[in-house]
């Protein structure tokens, strides 16, 4: 038994027919009472991992623990410990919304009077008492989520695990799964979540996992991972098509500009093989750099730089570095 | 696992398996009006139309409802079990992923497959044994011998079980998409070549449909409760029947549990 909630160790996944791992090697611990976020884009292996962890997944090697429960060697301990909020809604059309909560805790082993108690509370905190009586077939997805969030706890799970807990919900019912997701923090239950929202891992994550192709590429606070970013300040250019000029050239034009700490290229479209082309002299180029000092002050020079090379800015964003920088250096893409 | 925590864990899958018991049960008992109406309409009409119309139209021999009737029963039995598991099998496993809580239950992958074909036997049993009130409405009398109490039984749970079978082998095997088809692929010859219009022995004027017909295990089940039921009419000796059923059980339920876990772990 280790003290960990989670631990994974050297975790690889490949699927039968597929050339590559889906989970690549990956190792992690999650404390107790912490909120870990696993963070990449689509097809990152996010939810393979959750898969694993969650029993539902056998992995090709490597090992997983929750709550210190080997999840391979006795999946049925290790269901009882952690409970699974999914990405689609998988909740019991045949039942009533109190009756999913009923009956999930009731697969549980929680006892008659327990169940119907702790379901009342969780109706009340969820926002759920007078749709308890309906079916969960004409709901919102927030409403399925919220519903979902509730009929996990029913059973006390010491790791809650949430695979995008709000992708396709609108603003107001992603803040209100986020505000139970903190109260859920605050009462010391540990939580796994994946995302491919930067916003989402920021606000909620003690930590986060970068996640690409199957692999971690890092792991740390949200802080920490974005401090570890060169420069104070992003400023990102796009570029007329190239047509054919050195595209180095103009990079490295850029990058002699007083205040740049570190330029990279960026892809607007995720590439399946994650690497950035570095010959591709006919579309705009697509640039950002890392400064030092105060972003808007760069704007004027790096246009000028540009128009020694006859291309024209056509796009401009500044920053201070988020998450999703730490993303784009790492990879080289922007996560969606 | 240590041998200490072994025996609560038991407990706990044995807690777990008759929570999701209880849940089927409530589901069906909520929606009682309509599983009555889907179990018993088919072989309804099939009895009325085979065994009260055909016979006063004088188009069957007297006596042919007497033998139509173990027949049906075990068809009621075959098709309830199968239909109560296989198509939700599909639609939960491929669309509304409904039994995912129930694989996330602490119980053993083949208890959520175990529970799924005692509750299709149930399922089965309930709807043969409503035929036999509906058979007395029906036909005015019914074939009824005591002392084979133990052989109708047996046969009757056996047919349920290899519904049973039979649903959970094409519920994990069949793709949502191609539900239709297969369905309609199977159920349609299952129905007609499981000997319960006819009896087996008579079919040696056709020798080919005779064999056509021993290959569907429905054919022992219907045998079997004629053997109950009607043992002058003509039928396969109960022994074989009782032989038989349980190998095609023990061979579809090994396919069913196999594609279970197929479908319910990765």
């Amino acid at each position: 038994m280790t003290d960990a909630a989670v631990e994974v160790r050297g975790l690889v996944k490949r699927y039968p027919r597929s050339p590559v791992n889906a989970v690549d090697a990956i190792s992690f611990g999650v404390e107790r009472g912490e909120v870990f976020g696993l963070l990449g884009p689509n097809g990152a292996g996010k939810t393979t991992t959750v898969g694993v962890l969650t029993t539902r997944v056998r992995p090709t090697s490597g090992s997983a623990l929750v709550g210190g429960v080997d999840v391979v060697r006795d999946p049925v301990l290790a269901r009882s410990l952690l409970a699974v909020v999914p990405q689609r809604s998988n909740l019991d059309r045949s039942l009533s919304i109190r009756h999913n909560l009923l009956f999930h805790a009731a697969y549980h082993g929680v006892s008659a009077d327990e169940r119907g108690r702790r379901a009342d509370l969780l109706l009340d905190q969820f926002g759920l008492r007078e749709r308890a009586a309906s079916k969960p077939d004409l709901i919102s997805g927030g409403q399925a989520q919220r519903i979902m969030i509730a009929r996990a706890l029913m059973h006390e799970p010491q790791v809650l695990f949430l695979d995008e807990p709000t992708t396709g919900l609108d603003p107001a019912a992603r803040l209100f799964v986020w505000d139970r997701l903190r109260e859920l923090k605050n009462r010391g239950v540990t939580l796994l979540l994946t995302t491919h929202d930067m916003n989402e891992a920021a606000e909620l994550a003690d930590r986060v996992a970068i996640m690409d192709h199957g692999k971690l590429l890092a792991i740390d606070t949200p802080a920490a991972l974005v401090e570890s970013l060169p420069g104070a300040a992003t400023i990102e250019l796009a570029t007329e098509p190239l047509d054919g000029r050195p595209v180095d050239d103009v990079v490295a034009a850029l990058q002699a500009l007083p205040g740049v700490e570190a330029i990279e290229r960026v892809q607007a479209q995720p590439q399946g093989n994650g690497t950035v082309p570095t010959a591709e002299a006919e579309g705009p180029l697509r640039v950002r750099l890392y400064l030092t000092g105060q972003a808007p002050m760069l704007v004027s020079p790096a246009a000028s730089a540009l128009g020694e090379h006859g291309l024209g800015l056509t796009d401009v964003k500044l920053g201070s570095p988020s998450l999703e920088d730490v993303f784009i250096h790492l990879t080289g893409r922007t996560l969606r | 696992m240590s041998a200490i925590a072994a025996a609560p864990q038991a407990q706990t899958q044995a807690g777990a398996f008759l929570a999701v018991l209880r849940r089927d049960l409530y589901v069906t008992w909520n929606e009682l009006p309509v599983f009555l109406a889907q179990v018993i309409l088919q072989p309804f009409f099939l009895l009325f139309v085979f065994g009260k119309v055909l016979g006063a139209l004088g188009y069957t021999q007297n006596g042919y409802a007497d033998l139509l009737f173990p027949g049906l029963l075990a068809l009621t039995a075959v098709l309830t079990s199968m239909q109560t598991l296989a198509f939700p099998l599909v639609v939960e496993f491929g669309w509304t992923k409904e039994i995912e809580d129930r694989l996330l239950a602490p119980m053993s992958t083949a208890l959520v497959a175990a529970e799924k074909i005692v509750f299709a036997s149930l399922r089965g049993l309930v709807a043969a044994l409503i035929m036999i009130p509906i058979g007395i409405l029906v036909l005015g009398s019914i074939p009824w011998r005591w002392e084979a109490l133990p052989l109708f039984v047996a046969v009757l749970v056996l047919a349920t079980l290899l519904g049973a079978g039979f649903g959970l082998a094409l519920g994990t095997l069949v793709t949502p998409n191609r539900i239709n088809v297969v369905f309609s692929l199977v159920f349609t010859p299952l129905l007609f070549t499981g000997c319960s219009q006819y009896p087996w022995p008579s079919l040696s004027e056709l020798r080919w449909f005779q064999i056509v017909t021993a290959c569907n295990p429905m054919t022992y089940a219907s045998e079997g409760l004629r053997a109950a039921m009607v043992p002058d009419v003509p039928h396969i000796q109960p022994w074989i029947c009782l032989v038989v059923l349980p190998v095609a059980i023990v061979l579809l339920t090994g396919v069913g549990v196999r594609g279970f876990y197929r479908r319910a772990v990765d």
